[in-house]
């Protein structure tokens, strides 16, 4: 069951202040990663103050790195279970997890980062690996 | 158990990803809950069964960092007397 909305209202202002595009709906979803072009980073937001609470100010200093995504987006899991199933199936290679990070590049998933990659970490060094792929994956284009 | 304590007020490993060696063939992979008397509780586990599966333990843990873990049981209970070791799956890929 959904957490109250007032709960998870800061979770996704947090997201959208760092320019990341809320995907609510599956017609959002599908918008955004249907025909994905270019780069893209999609992060799997969660209610979990633990692993979430050290993903996204990880994910903020991730983004001031030199290369980043072209686009970033989010789902919130727990909160828009139909939009982020339907992301899910966008990787669906890769078990669901939350938080999770998805790297894209013209659709296909370059790099993906698990919440057991994130559990009990500092934002810093989520942050340091996140940049790392960023240079690996989106270095030549971006 | 020493360290930070992922979330205050559980036990330290609750929470976190690990993978726990039994006595016997079986390897889980989850979601540590706690452990008591009864044993370790663990939820969204994957399992190697070295005495069936096709790949080696190593391999299954290459894999369950890679794509994520396959939950075969929503919610386990492993036997304490039946737990050779557990640490974090992060740990036991280095």
């Amino acid at each position: 069951m959904p957490y109250n909305p007032a709960l998870v209202a800061p979770m996704r202002e947090e997201m959208t202040r760092m320019g990341a595009r809320e995907l609510t709906t599956v017609p959002d979803v599908d918008a955004a990663l249907g025909d994905q072009k270019g780069t893209m980073l999609v992060f799997v937001n969660s209610v979990c103050g633990c692993a979430a609470g050290n993903a996204r100010p990880a994910l903020r200093l991730a983004l001031q790195h030199g290369v980043k995504p072209q686009q970033v987006v989010t789902v919130f899991a727990g909160q828009d279970v139909d939009a982020t199933a339907r992301a899910r199936q966008y990787f669906a290679e890769y078990q669901p997890s939350s938080p999770s990070v998805a790297l894209l590049r013209d659709g296909e998933v370059v790099h993906f980062v698990h919440r057991h990659q994130i559990e009990g970490r500092d934002p810093q060094s989520i942050a340091s690996d996140l940049a790392a792929a960023f240079d690996r994956h989106f270095g030549a284009t971006v | 158990m020493t360290g930070p304590v992922f979330h205050p007020g559980h036990q330290e490993l609750h929470g976190v990803t690990v993978v726990l060696e039994t006595c016997g063939d079986q390897t889980y992979v989850g979601r540590f809950d706690s452990q008591d008397e009864r044993g370790v509780h663990m939820h969204d586990v994957g399992v190697h069964d070295a005495s069936v599966s096709s790949r080696s333990k190593d391999e299954f843990l290459r894999r369950c960092d890679k794509f994520g873990i396959r939950p075969e049981h929503k919610d386990l209970l492993v036997p304490a007397d039946n737990v050779a070791s557990i640490r974090r799956l992060v740990d036991a890929l280095r």
